[in-house]
């Protein structure tokens, strides 16, 4: 990816959080994507939810792989270390970061060629392990950088830029997820920042793999009539089937909505969310009748959004581990090197 | 025919052949045990089928009053076992050696030698006869064919018995038929046959200071002393064992006493990319982190490794080499990933090597391993093989060094951060070409971006020339300096880096080590001194130019078809192409000394006749 420097100018009426920090903050590089990129988007509500959550900027990890998408942990945050790695193979590099330091907070972002093809196999195993990150897949359908090519989240009968029609059948990663297990599942647009914005707060407060797919057409290969995964069919055929409200620790929750209508759900920071189901019969905490139900959407061809599906107490990889709550790169060295005795008592056993 | 006079007390080789997956290999670990605890230099190869159940397996024990642990190919004794293997394991008896078989059936007269002598012991039928239910059965016949031995080779019956009752200690009924087992076999060869053969074991002292254990489980162990925190691993053969070692150590060593739990994370990875991904995501946050594979797993981890190399992340890989290409011989050695190894990825790249020759240096190049690691910031490659991997090997007593402190290199502490004015990942701010380091949630002035991609000095993404260049350049004098810092190479000869030493070298490398040094004691009995190093690291130390310059020729010698450890010298030493021969075996057995002595006898004119026959 390019690089251009921003300016360090700030409007004095910024608004700053409890940290002291104004958006500008948790702000990175220029982007370098197309003009119009609904990546762009994406990066701008990563940055209002880090802003909005006090997030201590240099306590975030951002990882990504490669691709379009990947490049886009450089225009959030500059204080924070970034990932960008190799095709596909993101989720490993942050499994084993956060089995070194679970206390930071991980933030990957990904595409759809990057974990639908290359790297299904570590999304997959990403979300087995029940990673605690927040995952963004930034989906457009096709291969931006390579200039076109039809990606695994193609719908069937879309059209390519140059006037292919895709045959074969896509990779629901919303549907990969839930099946998987993930304890978080949500699916967004980039340009309903309104959504996402608290969607994303929720993720990064959720502990395990909060994964979001984020439709996030390209505007140049795959925004035209004909293309599934245009701002236009997008906005057209989205069918929100939960609002997500995302109210920090210690904020009263008031009662906006009809009673029976909104369900709270107590997040493991101590935080709530507040789902408004939108369809009367949905019931995003089981598995089993998501799955059925947004597969009836699907099949109308509508692109169903909104956080669907949370399992809360699921254990995450440490707790499958057993690990100390300390981050192990802080357990110093003696408590690790059992020393001479430890050795000889060892080869006693080796006679 | 009479017995070869060349062996006898505390002086040859057996084999025993039998059927994988029936409880031979504990019988077999028994018997190699307790010829160690009588005090007697032992080595023993494990010769198994990649599979689980059912196929012929076959286990070779060398006893060596002078110590050499080498294999050896010449078999005094071949314990049959297993019909399905009995034409060839019979094959496979010196002349004048013994054959000591399961007579319950009849041996067909057509495998019959005249020139060994065959012992049967109805070994089934006895079992049938004192145990009850199958499996007991199957595995009694194991520990008969132990007990028979314990007759025939003289064996020390007090510590063939404390070693079973150490071993079910736990498990009280087992030890009686056990013991059972043991004393049929021992009964019925004492009665039956001149007890003991002429091949026999007297009580020694020479392996008091020694311990018995495979190079994988003191890797896992070297691990847990570096202070790895994070193992990441798919399972392959014949590296699954070091991750076990480390789990079990780690189990032993590193569960926190208040809370009950673990300073340690061990993933088992979906595969070997994976693996490679999540070492690197632990290193960059700053844990020692590691993972154990095979050739095949090196090859799929090359894109990740080249990330490290690139992107400067510490990791540490342990290839225990298997027989290739492809999927190869699963189950026989090698040391094909020589070449691999040392140059993993696509691009530039160069990597850092270390080649432990047993156990012993495979703990300590473990731990080495990590300090290189963090010092270079680079991966590291720890490149055994399945022999020094998976077999038991007797070495001296492993030793530490409470002293020690891990050599975290040039990591910036939040202090240091604080106070500073800058930081950019890549400025060479020492002339040493080892840049600062930072990680991450430490301080906010230490973030910058880790990437594949090109970048310059101060971490930026670039497509510049010079500034990439600048870079990789930087890169390459940064591994090459590791050359006087991987463990220096072991040179055996008067003078032999310098002026005026003896004309004719050897190189080797690895597991090689056992049988050149045999070889070369042999010649030095026949008045032939030739001198000999061995590499133990790459880059190569100057102490590996020095030898090649002060030899006119050289015999290099190495366990892969493509000569490639004589290539690696050849491409990064100065030495003249003609000064190196190469000795290669490469069919998957461990070297013995006549792989060498019959390499050697077909180019050097000087020896005499008979060198480099069938030893």
């Amino acid at each position: 990816m390019s690089y251009i420097t921003k300016p360090t100018a700030r409007h004095p009426a910024m608004r700053v959080n409890k940290l002291g920090l104004t958006p500008r903050d948790y702000e990175g590089a220029m982007s370098t994507l197309c003009a119009g990129c609904g990546h762009d988007s994406v990066t701008a509500a990563l940055i209002q939810a880090f802003f909005e959550l006090d997030v201590e900027p240099h306590r975030v990890a951002k990882l990504s792989g490669i691709g379009c998408s990947s490049k886009t942990p450089t225009y959030f945050i500059s204080e924070a270390h970034g990932f960008n790695s190799v095709h596909g193979r993101m989720p490993s590099i942050a499994a084993g970061a956060n089995a070194a330091n679970r206390d930071l907070l991980y933030v990957g972002i990904s595409g759809d060629g990057d974990s639908l093809s290359i790297g299904l196999g570590q999304f997959c195993h990403a979300i087995r392990r029940n990673v605690n990150m927040l995952y963004v897949l930034e989906n457009n359908g096709v291969y931006g950088l390579t200039k076109g090519q039809f990606s695994a989240s193609a719908d069937v009968g879309t059209k390519s830029k140059k006037g292919e029609v895709n045959q074969q059948g896509p990779i629901d990663a919303v549907n990969v997820a839930l099946t998987l297990g993930a304890t978080f599942v949500a699916r967004s647009f980039s340009g309903d920042k309104a959504q996402l914005v608290p969607i994303l707060k929720a993720g990064l407060r959720h502990r395990g793999f909060a994964f979001i797919d984020v439709i996030s057409p390209c505007v140049t290969f795959n925004d035209h009539v004909g293309s599934t995964k245009s701002y236009a069919h997008t906005r057209t055929h989205m069918h929100e089937v939960i609002e997500t409200d995302f109210v920090p620790i210690r904020t009263e929750i008031e009662a906006e909505y009809a009673e029976g209508s909104v369900r709270a759900v107590k997040m493991h920071d101590g935080s709530t969310l507040q789902l408004r189901k939108v369809a009367e019969d949905y019931d995003p905490t089981d598995r089993a009748a998501v799955i059925d139900y947004l597969g009836g959407v699907v099949r109308r061809g509508e692109v169903p959004t909104g956080l669907l599906y949370l399992a809360e107490a699921g254990a995450d990889m440490h707790e499958f581990s057993e690990t100390v709550d300390q981050p192990l790169v802080e357990v110093p060295y003696d408590k690790l090197c059992p020393g001479s005795a430890g050795l000889e008592a060892v080869q006693k056993e080796w006679w | 025919m009479a017995h070869d006079s060349r062996y006898g007390v505390n002086e040859f080789a057996f084999k025993v052949a039998t059927v994988n997956g029936t409880g031979s290999a504990s019988a077999n670990g028994l018997l190699l045990q307790a010829l160690f605890r009588m005090g007697i230099p032992v080595s023993g190869k494990n010769v198994f089928p990649s599979n689980i159940q059912g196929l012929p397996t076959w286990y070779e024990i060398r006893v060596n009053k002078d110590g050499y642990t080498a294999r050896s190919p010449d078999f005094q004794l071949v314990v049959a076992m297993n019909p399905q293997s009995y034409e060839r394991d019979i094959e496979e008896v010196v002349s004048g050696g013994w054959v000591l078989y399961d007579s319950t059936r009849a041996l067909d007269d057509r495998l019959r030698r005249e020139d060994v002598t065959f012992l049967g012991a109805p070994l089934a039928r006895m079992c049938v006869e004192n145990f009850e239910g199958s499996r007991t059965r199957i595995l009694m016949k194991n520990i008969m064919y132990v007990g028979a031995l314990v007759g025939l080779l003289d064996i020390d019956m007090d510590v063939v018995r404390g070693m079973l009752q150490e071993k079910f200690s736990a498990k009280p009924h087992l030890i009686d038929a056990n013991l059972k087992a043991i004393e049929l076999g021992h009964r019925y060869a004492l009665e039956h046959y001149d007890c003991p053969l002429p091949i026999r074991l007297e009580s020694m002292d020479a392996t008091r200071d020694c311990v018995m254990v495979t190079g994988n489980v003191a890797a896992g162990l070297g691990c847990v002393y570096a202070g790895a925190t994070v193992g990441a691993w798919y399972p392959i053969t014949p590296s699954t064992s070091l991750m076990d070692g480390f789990t079990e150590f780690c189990h032993r060593f590193r569960i926190d006493p208040e809370t009950g739990k673990k300073n340690f994370c061990i993933i088992q990875a979906e595969d070997e990319l994976a693996a490679a991904g999540m070492v690197i995501g632990a290193s960059w946050m700053g844990a020692r982190s590691f993972t154990p594979t095979s050739g095949p797993g090196i090859s799929l981890m090359s894109e990740f490794i080249g990330l490290a190399y690139y992107a400067e992340i510490p990791s540490v890989f342990f290839d225990v080499q298997r027989t290739g290409p492809s999927t190869g011989m699963p189950t026989r050695t090698q040391q094909g990933d020589l070449m691999l190894c040392a140059y993993a990825s696509h691009g530039d790249t160069k990597h850092i090597v270390l080649f432990p020759a047993d156990p012993r240096e495979c703990f300590e190049f473990a731990v080495a391993a990590f300090d290189l690691a963090e010092r270079f910031q680079t991966p590291v490659f720890v490149v055994s093989d399945l022999d020094i991997g998976m077999n038991d090997w007797m070495i001296p007593r492993l030793e530490w060094d409470d002293a020690y402190v891990p050599d975290r290199g040039k990591v910036l502490s939040a202090e240091d951060l604080e106070k500073a004015e800058s930081f950019y990942r890549y400025l060479d701010v020492d002339g040493d070409h080892v840049p600062y380091r930072t990680l991450p949630g430490v301080h906010p002035k230490g973030a910058y971006f880790t990437r594949g991609s090109g970048h310059d000095k101060y971490g930026r993404y670039t497509e510049g020339s010079d500034e990439y260049i600048e870079v990789v350049d930087r890169l390459l004098e940064k591994i090459e300096s590791a050359g006087d810092h991987v463990p220096a190479p072991e040179v055996f000869g008067e003078g032999a880096t310098e002026e005026g030493g003896a004309s004719y070298g050897m190189i080797s490398i690895g597991g090689c080590h056992w049988a050149v040094l045999e070889a070369r004691d042999d010649l030095a009995a026949r008045g032939i001194e030739i001198d000999y190093l061995r590499v133990r690291g790459f880059p190569f130390n100057r102490t590996v130019e020095d030898f090649l310059e002060h030899h006119d020729r050289i015999f290099v010698i190495e366990q892969n078809r493509d000569e490639q450890l004589r290539k690696l010298l050849l491409m990064e030493t100065s030495c003249p192409k003609h000064k190196l021969t190469s000795i290669t075996y490469y069919g998957g057995q461990p070297l013995s000394k006549g792989h060498v002595l019959g390499g050697l006898a077909e180019h050097i004119e000087i020896l005499p006749a008979g060198v480099g026959g069938p030893t």
